[in-house]
């Protein structure tokens, strides 16, 4: 048949289209997976993988997999445990001596000295390199002098406009100690030593920080082998690893998701092995137990959720107290939130090792009657009360639910007001331009009591959003802060009860994790970051 | 027929220009300060926040900024996302993503499409012609996440015919592709119907089958190819409302092309992002409907462009 031109320019068409359809045939195909590995739900992280500058969990979750730190937390108990320090003492809680244990390599063979802590600690707190992650550094002598100055005009860095390049509070004293010198004292400064912030950095990290960034070289248990941005991230198990447990598995393979429901599908067909937060659909009406039978586990997170009061609103502590004792917590959470939620009854998540019970007391347990009473003692408020949340999560239904406690309880007329994105939301809270009250959350950095309390309720604390300002709650956790052991504690548990007589903010609940996983996997724990502890995982084969 | 080329490039330039501005502006005057929820229920550290700002041109008037990414773009640098990927790497890696579902898609509402019309039409009134008119009633009034997640659940869960999620092979792109070419497939379906229909009584028709030419002649050729044209500019718009509309399917199944990075990219405030992925879509675009503009002289001699 002889082809017109106008013909082969339709059949040129077809073909192009059919080439552009089957060019896709020879991507690689799961195939290659070993039987000893496990896929886990992972997301897209918000910032390259060093550790400085991960705040989230999507670049958190595998960093921790990736790093040992000087502590670690117990994945049962929360409690810290040393890991890569052979000892953390102190005499006076303010000056830190940092013994190292011999043997920790990173995963590119060079051995872990107390260079490699001290340097990534001073590279984090610079202010040149402006990272996400610098203010846990704050606590630590000589940190304002590292800032330096931002030129106001074209916003870059000034050079050498901080007074000293290193932190005057850290010293190296040989390979394998180093101290640390806080600005005031701290007990509980071990406590933070887990965190993702606090960890080493091999010398090459400081040849090319962005290349680290794509491929990070850590001490911990899992390799990174390789990130491809959108769809996965590998890691291989580290044969020289010098923890006491190794991991079972041989690596693991972080598939990422923009999607909850479709993670939760591959789930439940088997193609994906743990999943550590299962959507909020899949927890309606419990369905997760129909779908994966008994292959679910639950665990209590540092993630709390609390209603803050904007500093002019309801003044009368005994206001704010009548409107947390009309808030029906249980009911709430049996209702909306399927049973993924405990009841707050203070303000210290339950995973912290020495969380004391019922700090809140009273004042946050559902009692109508004793909430109208006294209430009836003040002289009320008279505007409606406004509950502002951010409406780009599932804050809507337990909002109303709880406006609608209020109103029936103490009849004050209640509105949940929606803010179009936590971005916008955050802005107005940080300009206190709310009145009201407001949703307010906080997730934990590391499980220890300091820091349920003082990043939010101190004066001027960097999240205390209702301006909250008590001397003597500043004076108890100054001097706990300053005293060691139970004493500290104990000083903690006092500042904490003081809350209730003022109730800055309104305890709610803390959030409950529902991790599921496939027949392919067994002994999945999570740790108190919410995290899969692949340490423990074992596959069927 | 060069001429007429030419001055069609020509106007896409005012066209791009109008565009990314519209985009970028629009991102940009998003309420709120796109750094203000990055570290969750606190203030990020000044530092970060004077970087990030700098970095972006924030604190420059919008002209301004928009001045300055556009030079960008125009020597190749596309910029960074707040993650400090490279927005051109971005872009490499999930159009071609995009592209695939997208031709796939255009593949299945074309070929079911044109074969339920061309079967529906010849038989009018006939059982054929009844099952395309209610099925595609069907197809219609579903909305597309509703068919993904119900195809999802069933083809890939329960029945295991497909996988789940895209995997990176072409076969997981299949179900995705024929959810999102459904609704235009019933479109395309009832277009060649409609056309058909109307031109099997035509005069020249007429005379082809007096001519004693053979059935399949006359409607493969006589008859389907003037039946084509509407189907052919349906097509090329929507090739770009695929494009777009492949945001809700991505989702779904989560396939990590381009509607994603721009979904992301507007949650996030990355106006850079958003406009760039957008940019591009917009070429596309132009460029399909030139081409499809181009097709008309093929399928039909009598139209020709001077």
């Amino acid at each position: 048949m002889p082809v017109s031109p106008r013909r082969s320019m339709v059949l040129g068409t077809v073909a192009v289209a059919l080439v552009l359809g089957a060019c896709g045939g020879d991507g690689d195909d799961e195939a290659g997976e070993s039987a000893n590995t496990v896929t886990v739900r992972g997301c897209n992280p918000q910032a390259a993988f060093v550790p400085a500058n991960s705040n989230e969990v999507c670049s958190g979750d595998i960093l921790d997999q990736v790093f040992s730190y000087l502590v670690r937390y117990d994945a049962e108990t929360g409690q810290p445990e040393n890991e890569i320090a052979a000892d953390i003492t102190s005499e006076d809680s303010k000056t830190w001596t940092i013994t190292l244990q011999d043997g920790w390599t990173f995963h590119d063979g060079s051995p872990v000295i107390a260079q490699s802590f001290v340097d990534a600690w001073n590279w984090a707190a610079f202010g040149g390199n402006a990272t996400l992650n610098s203010y846990f550094f704050e606590p630590i002598q000589g940190y304002a002098d590292v800032q330096g100055q931002f030129d106001e005009e074209t916003g870059e860095y000034t050079e050498g406009s901080a007074a000293a390049e290193t932190m005057s509070g850290l010293q190296v004293v040989d390979d394998l100690t180093f101290t640390v010198t806080l600005s005031q004292p701290e007990s509980q400064f071990p406590m933070r030593l887990g965190y993702t912030a606090f960890a080493p950095l091999p010398e090459s990290f400081y040849d090319d920080p962005e290349a680290y960034g794509q491929h990070p070289i850590g001490t911990g248990p899992f390799e990174f082998e390789s990130w491809e941005p959108n769809i996965d991230v590998r890691l291989a198990a580290y044969p020289d690893y010098n923890g006491e447990v190794k991991p079972s598995i041989d690596g693991a393979v972080y598939r990422i998701y923009e999607n909850d429901d479709a993670a939760y599908n591959d789930l439940q067909a088997n193609q994906l092995d743990i999943m550590p937060l299962l959507p909020t659909s899949a927890l309606a009406g419990d369905t997760y137990k129909i779908d994966l039978g008994d292959r679910f586990l639950r665990r209590e997170t540092g993630v709390f959720e609390t209603i803050t009061f904007a500093a002019a609103t309801a003044v009368d502590p005994r206001i704010r107290q009548a409107i947390s004792m009309s808030i029906n917590r249980q009911e709430i959470i049996d209702t909306i939130f399927a049973g993924a939620r405990v009841p707050a009854t203070g303000w210290v998540s339950p995973v912290v090792p020495e969380a004391q019970d019922d700090a809140c007391g009273v004042y946050c347990t559902y009692d109508p009657t004793a909430a109208q009473e006294l209430y009836a003692e003040t002289a009320g408020i008279e505007e409606p009360l406004e509950l502002t949340y951010n409406a780009d999560s599932d804050h809507k239904a337990w909002v109303d639910a709880v406006c609608n406690n209020i109103q029936t309880t103490l009849e004050i007329p209640c509105v949940g007001i929606p803010v179009v994105d936590l971005a916008t939301f955050r802005d107005l809270v940080t300009n206190r331009e709310l009145g009201g009250i407001f949703r307010t959350g906080w997730q934990m950095d590391y499980p220890s009591l300091e820091n349920f309390l003082v990043p939010i309720f101190a004066t001027g604390a960097s999240a205390n959003d209702g301006d909250f300002s008590n001397d003597d709650f500043d004076r108890l956790v100054g001097e706990a802060a300053a005293a060691t052991g139970e004493e500290g504690v104990a000083l903690y548990h006092e500042a904490e009860s003081l809350l209730a007589e003022f109730m800055p903010a309104i305890p709610l609940w803390h959030r409950v994790n529902i991790a599921g996983y496939s027949t392919h996997v067994e002994n999945v724990r999570l740790t108190v970051f919410q995290t899969v502890d692949l340490l423990s995982v074992t596959t069927t084969g | 027929m060069t001429r007429y080329v030419v001055q069609r490039l020509g106007q896409m330039v005012p066209v791009v220009i109008g565009t990314t501005f519209l985009i970028y502006a629009l991102v940009w005057s998003l309420p709120g300060d796109p750094f203000a929820a990055k570290c969750g229920d606190r203030p990020c550290p000044p530092t970060y926040v004077a970087r990030m700002t700098a970095e972006y041109n924030l604190d420059d008037p919008l002209p301004l900024a928009y001045l300055q990414y556009m030079g960008n773009l125009f020597t190749g640098d596309f910029g960074q996302t707040f993650a400090g990927v490279p927005i051109a790497d971005e872009l490499l890696q999930r159009y071609p993503i995009t592209l695939k579902l997208t031709v796939l898609a255009i593949l299945v509402e074309l070929v079911i499409g044109v074969a339920a019309g061309v079967l529906a039409g010849i038989r009018r009134g006939g059982f054929l012609d009844n099952l395309v008119l209610v099925s595609t009633l069907v197809v219609v009034s579903i909305p597309v996440f509703v068919l993904g997640m119900l195809a999802q659940v069933t083809f890939g869960v329960r029945l295991g015919w497909f996988p789940v999620t895209s995997d990176g092979t072409l076969y997981s792109l299949v179900l995705p592709a024929i959810v999102l070419g459904s609704l235009s497939l019933a479109f395309v379906a009832r277009l060649v119907r409609a056309n058909l229909v109307e031109n099997l009584r035509t005069d020249y028709v007429r005379t082809a089958v007096a001519k004693g030419l053979t059935r399949q002649r006359v409607i493969g050729v006589h008859t389907l190819r003037n039946s084509l044209i509407p189907v052919v500019t349906f097509v090329g718009a929507d090739f770009g409302g695929l494009l777009g509309g492949a945001v809700v399917v991505e989702g779904i199944f989560n396939i990590p092309g381009v509607g994603n990075m721009i979904f992301r990219g507007i949650n996030a405030h990355e106006g850079a992002t958003v406009t760039a992925a957008v940019t591009v879509l917009v070429l596309v675009f132009l460029f399909v409907n030139l081409l499809v503009d181009l097709l008309y002289a093929v399928l039909d001699p009598r139209i020709r462009h001077v």
